[in-house]
């Protein structure tokens, strides 16, 4: 029996951080070329109504994720437009961003709030699947969920072990000295930008068409600030944007559990629904309290305008 | 948290725009709503009863709908009365206040606000006993439970949802003394994510049959995915749900609304405040699910005419708290002062109240 429940709860935990992986591990991708992009919670709605609708009309999940993707890959585009070309204010436009998200995703969804979709089977995988306690949580999850891994692979791949991947770092470094060797800057952000918008658009999909599944205006309810902060908090390195998602998702599945086991605990109900934010934040800072690996990885360029001098 | 300020701040200076433009109209009745509208759930009741006033009565409304508990629904409010509505609802607990200091700016506009507890010489009280309709849907899950064991997500642990709570088991152990509630605070009144989280944990442990007292109705489908029972709040949710869905307690304001309205413009209106259930027809339950024997919903079409009557009451006596303290004894009922003031679990709940 608690074998049983240690693995609800951790398939429970990855389910609910799947989402913040990959909107964070997009968001980082874009913040490290230097682009601070806050309108993750307008683009993850976006993607969860776009995805929603798409799925919902063609009977498709895939044609959905892709739409979802696409949405929010748009709504980065915008983003773009106005902070690389036009040289707006990163904050302020993506703050402006996340209203425009969240409102417009509204409305466009207003004839899908009563629908439902089916839900989506998971994949198992033969054998593995099997193993006591961890076999579940790991191996028989939905599609999406082995997609974040994949895409955490790939970008630790991409930004440590590819030419490409230095050439964004160095970008979001020192766009000026980027520029001078020949890089070009504004295009290189642009693609990272919209990558981020892309992944924020399909952690918007998961919610919709994968986790809930259903849409309402307002349901994405801050996972985009807290993808966002993940970011920061974990130093804008990819292991620990993940670590810091499943420990998220982890203490709030786990305090869940307490409360539904009908256990006599004294602690309100109240601090343990912030247990999630106050865990999260304490490990991260704790891991990352060195000030040269803060420095070493914080994009140094974050959230300024570049414009190359001819 | 400053960022979601500013972004409610830059909503409402769009809406109050919206507003200005809505012009005025001879009898304006106007409704501030906290959420969206959408498709059921708390607000959207209350649209249905704005949707009957209009047409009993002639009247046109007007509304605002994701108004935030602060001070930006003083402005929609006032805004309201200054064009000139008649009558304006504020239809959730946290517009309490502003409604009140804005009623004594507008002495010859009518106020009604929903849910709270202080009366104005033009702003009066409306509430329902949605307790009612919790108790019968926990008579229903006393009958239907396999394992004895019932789960509720809840938001806030404020009094009109431990009323809820402990209506349900009190119902529930009317006709199952074996059965046990268990209860998980999601904190949040709207996130459909951490509902249905919420309600799965309930149903991986042991849960057969759940309800909730948040927004959204994750809860419902999350039951329908795992092949539970689940009820509804606010609205009837079986299309959530076909096979999970035994019935909701739904919540009526429309025949309130077209008394109310009828009344200021007769010119007879004062401020009362107003706690209908069943008797006033204020509380119902969704049609109950096939599922159901039929001799339980004779059973239950019985209770309802007997609570309609007054004769039957969730909280008659003898109600025990989970320390044993006895609330109410045997042959009496709780009073309207008691269950305003509810803030423990009766007996049969196993977590502890969140204090």
């Amino acid at each position: 029996m608690e074998g049983s429940i240690l693995s609800s709860i951790l398939f429970a935990t990855i389910v609910a951080g799947t989402p913040l992986i990959i909107v964070a591990l997009g968001q980082l991708i874009a913040e490290k070329s230097g682009v601070l992009n806050l309108g993750a919670e307008g683009m993850m709605s976006m993607g969860a109504i776009a995805g929603f609708a798409i799925s919902f009309e063609t009977g498709s999940v895939w044609l959905g994720v892709l739409g979802g993707m696409a949405a929010g890959a748009l709504m980065s585009y915008l983003f773009a437009v106005v902070v690389l070309t036009l040289m707006g204010n990163q904050v302020a436009t993506g703050l402006a961003l996340s209203i425009l998200g969240v409102g417009l995703s509204a409305f466009i969804g207003k004839p899908y709030e009563s629908e439902i979709l089916p839900t989506i089977e998971a994949i198992r995988i033969p054998l593995l699947a099997d193993i006591p306690i961890i076999g579940e949580p790991l191996f028989a999850q939905q599609s999406l969920v082995y997609f974040s891994w994949a895409l955490f692979g790939a970008i630790v791949w991409f930004l440590y072990r590819s030419r490409p991947g230095l050439v964004l770092r160095a970008v979001g470094e020192s766009p000026s000295s980027a520029h001078s060797i020949g890089y070009p800057v504004i295009r290189i952000r642009y693609m990272a930008t919209i990558f981020g918008g892309a992944m924020a658009g399909i952690g918007g999909a998961f919610l919709s068409v994968f986790y809930t599944p259903l849409w309402v205006e307002g349901m994405v309810a801050g996972r985009g600030w807290i993808a966002i902060a993940l970011v920061v908090f974990a130093t804008w390195r990819p292991f620990r944007v993940m670590v810091g998602a499943y420990l998220f998702g982890g203490v709030m599945v786990a305090q869940l559990f307490v409360q539904g086991s009908g256990l006599e605990i004294n602690i309100p109900s109240q601090f343990l629904s912030s247990l999630p934010y106050l865990a999260t934040i304490i490990v991260l800072v704790i891991i990352s309290r060195d000030q040269n690996t803060v420095r070493l990885n914080a994009p140094v360029s974050l959230g300024q305008p570049y414009r190359p001098d001819a | 948290m400053a960022l979601t300020k500013i972004i409610n701040k830059l909503a409402i200076v769009a809406l109050l725009g919206a507003l200005s433009g809505a012009g005025m109209a001879a009898d304006n009745v106007g409704f501030v709503y906290v959420s969206p509208i959408g498709d059921a759930g708390w607000t959207y009741q209350h649209d249905l009863g704005r949707l009957q006033l209009e047409k009993e009565t002639g009247v046109t409304t007007s509304y605002v709908e994701n108004v935030p508990e602060g001070p930006d629904a003083e402005r929609v409010i006032r805004e309201m009365a200054k064009r000139g509505d008649k009558v304006v609802f504020a239809t959730s607990f946290g517009f309490m206040n502003y409604a009140l200091k804005v009623s004594k700016t507008f002495r010859k506009t009518a106020f009604v606000h929903a849910t709270g507890y202080k009366l104005g010489k033009n702003m009066g009280l409306v509430n329902a006993r949605f307790y009612e309709g919790r108790y019968l849907t926990g008579v229903i899950a006393g009958e239907m439970t396999k394992s004895n064991v019932l789960g509720y997500v809840a938001a806030f642990p404020i009094p009109e949802v431990m009323q809820g709570i402990n209506a349900f088991i009190q119902g529930a152990r009317s006709v199952n003394p074996k059965a046990e509630l268990r209860v998980i605070w999601v904190n949040s009144w709207f996130d459909p994510g951490k509902e249905r989280q919420a309600a799965l944990t309930l149903l991986s442990q042991e849960a057969d049959v759940i309800t909730h007292h948040t927004d959204s109705t994750a809860v419902v489908q999350a039951a329908e995915d795992q092949g539970k029972y689940a009820f509804g709040y606010h609205s009837d949710m079986s299309k959530y749900g076909p096979k999970a869905h035994l019935t909701a307690t739904t919540h009526h304001w429309g025949d309130y609304y077209v008394k109310t309205v009828k009344e200021v413009q007769a010119g007879t209106w004062k401020p009362t405040s107003v706690w209908g259930g069943y008797a006033e027809g204020m509380i119902r339950l969704a049609p109950l699910n096939k599922a159901i024997p039929a001799d339980l919903q004779n059973r239950i079409r019985e209770m309802e005419k007997q609570m309609t009557a007054g004769k039957l009451h969730p909280f008659a006596g003898p109600v025990v708290d989970q320390s044993g303290k006895t609330i109410v004894p045997a042959g009496q009922n709780m009073t309207d002062e008691q269950l305003n003031a509810m803030n423990y679990y009766v007996q049969g709940v196993v977590s502890k109240v969140p204090n």
